[in-house]
């Protein structure tokens, strides 16, 4: 789980060639997913995790929302950083202009779920505004920043982090669809069960430690 | 050190505004939803700019959905049904609607959002809602605090009401009120007299609607209205009616005693009037009128400071006790009540002790 700085990949200047980033990419896109998967072994994103998973056809709907809204705002964020941050030396003032760039891009989302499906618009509710505070996106745009990710680095490294935030929330809907007729203590009921089930879901994918770290 | 602060703030608030630009234009493409068309009760049928919800739609072109939150969906008033063209129902929308009305398609109007034709159905009540205007032609003083307005209706010139029903009479912004405000009233007026509104109103201290009444309103000047509303109003059967109302409370009760005139209706009507003071008792000579037309109709004032020099032909305390000691045959009978919330709830524990079944009482209860 640790944050690995290469300080030798000046991503943003391209100094690599073509074939050895596409192999980065592709490198940082399978450990996003499963050896750093942002949601289980960083613990980003848990709210909508918790909330929206009951069901596997909203977590779909939702997990997709957000491979797109993470993938996209990765590389918007790449744009701001290279073409404004840099050279105006505004580091500091990432947070809030990632934030605004992600607020903006999610209600633009939302506009275009509202008018092309009504009905995922209706069963996505309050969550879809909600992905705007979703940890897991800012947090993939920053980590990108510190670990100095090229372009096509980061594409893989949005996307792959954007689908592992979905394989995580289909496979806790999956398993809280079985568990919804079984007796929980009452007690656990809801999110006591749900964060305990997650817990061991990222007890399972400790397993994958050491088998590819991205840097 | 100032001018990176400087140039930060710049930069981020430029790039927040082309955002907010991108996303206002965006917005207008994709809730374009361009003409729908409205159908109502198969008869009616409006042709509106799509993308917004369908009370706002209603209200704009001058049909009035009952609201009291506005759109919040936190009132439920605003059901219709929705034949056609809905979507899916909202989970706004559920806790207000029950298992018949899910399967009838009654849906919350300010939940639905208009986005392709709609096929709706409007309770004929609510589609005879309309917005007037009218002029001031005579106010009557009927005692030190209530006074009786008329208005002739000018556009639309008449108005279809069912005696029993309320207006809400506009009070434009004025030196007490920096904004308009509806107050509702009972209409009291002869519903023979399709064009005229009578307001029987009280003078309410501090009151905006009533101060504007009373010291602005002057005969000519022209007022909004919207209505008709309410579902108090008599039944088709022939049962002995009690009518119980004080003060301005009158004015349904006078509508409907016309009413009665009008058509003829034999059935045995008693109404109890209860008043504190002998100055407080109005339109006496109406209601002698009304004993006069009307086969079986008494009227009973009460009052519960007689002074000394009260005719002794009135009743004398509460209206509850003259209830108690008059009323005989409370297990036939139906009551129509118009009063404060408490006159209502103290008349009808009465009412019930007297025998009368809780679903023959009616009532409205908005004074």
């Amino acid at each position: 789980m640790d944050i690995q700085v290469d300080s030798n990949n000046r991503g943003g200047k391209g100094k690599m060639n073509g074939a050895s980033q596409l192999s980065h990419a592709f490198i940082v896109f399978i450990s996003a997913i499963f050896t750093q998967n942002i949601l289980l072994s960083y613990f980003l994103g848990l709210c909508p995790f918790i909330g929206v998973s009951r069901e596997v056809k909203t977590s779909f709907g939702l997990g997709m929302a957000v491979i797109f809204v993470m993938t996209s705002t990765c590389l918007l964020n790449w744009l701001a950083y290279q073409y404004v941050i840099e050279p105006l030396g505004l580091h500091f003032f990432r947070f809030i202009l990632f934030i605004i760039i992600i607020a903006a891009f999610v209600q633009f989302v939302e506009m275009v779920i509202e008018r092309y499906s009504p009905s995922l618009y209706q069963r996505l509710g309050v969550f879809l505004p909600l992905i705007t505070v979703n940890c897991a996106i800012l947090g993939a745009s920053l980590f990108m920043v510190i670990r100095e990710y090229s372009f096509i680095v980061t594409f893989g490294y949005g996307l792959g982090s954007g689908i592992g935030w979905f394989l995580a929330i289909i496979a806790m809907a999956g398993i809280r669809q079985r568990l919804a007729n079984d007796r929980i203590p009452k007690g656990l009921q809801g999110p006591g069960i749900t964060l305990i089930i997650a817990g061991l879901m990222a007890l399972a994918f400790i397993g994958f430690t050491g088998v590819l770290s991205g840097n | 050190m100032i001018l990176t602060i400087f140039t930060a703030v710049i930069v981020v608030s430029l790039i927040g505004a082309s955002l907010a630009g991108v996303l206002v234009i965006s917005e207008h493409y994709l809730n374009d939803y361009g003409r729908c068309r409205i159908t109502i009760n198969d008869e009616r049928e409006l042709d509106v700019e799509g993308g917004e919800d369908l009370l706002s739609l209603l209200t704009a072109e001058k049909i009035f959905i009952p609201s009291a939150c506005g759109g919040r969906s936190t009132c439920g008033l605003c059901k219709l049904k929705v034949l056609e063209g809905a979507g899916l129902l909202l989970p706004t929308e559920e806790p207000f609607l029950d298992k018949t009305e899910r399967n009838s398609n009654v849906r919350l109007a300010c939940q639905v959002k208009v986005r392709s034709d709609l096929k709706i159905e409007i309770p004929k009540e609510l589609f005879a809602i309309r917005e007037y205007t009218c002029k001031c032609t005579e106010i009557t003083d009927l005692t030190y605090d209530i006074k009786l307005f008329r208005f002739e209706l000018i556009e639309p010139k008449t108005m279809d009401y069912i005696p029993g029903q309320y207006v809400q009479l506009q009070a434009p912004a004025y030196k007490k009120s920096s904004e308009e405000v509806y107050r509702a009233y009972s209409i009291a007026s002869d519903p023979a007299e399709k064009n005229l509104i009578d307001l029987i109103i009280r003078l309410v201290p501090g009151g905006i609607c009533t101060t504007y009444c009373f010291e602005y309103l002057k005969v000519g000047d022209e007022v909004k209205m919207n209505g008709p509303y309410g579902q108090f109003r008599l039944t088709e059967t022939d049962a002995p009616i009690v009518f119980i109302a004080g003060g301005s409370g009158m004015a349904p009760i006078k509508c409907i005693l016309h009413q009665m005139k009008n058509t003829e209706n034999k059935r045995n009507a008693t109404y109890f009037f209860g008043a504190n003071q002998p100055r407080d008792l109005f339109l006496l000579d109406l209601m002698e009128q009304f004993e006069k037309q009307l086969p079986d109709f008494h009227f009973i004032p009460s009052l519960s400071e007689p002074g000394d020099n009260s005719k002794l032909e009135y009743e004398k305390g509460f209206v509850t006790d003259a209830v108690r000691r008059r009323l005989k045959n409370a297990r036939e009978c139906e009551a129509y009540l118009c009063g404060s919330p408490g006159m209502i709830e103290a008349v009808i524990k009465v009412l019930l002790e007297l025998g009368m079944s809780e679903e023959k009482t009616f009532y409205d209860k908005f004074e």
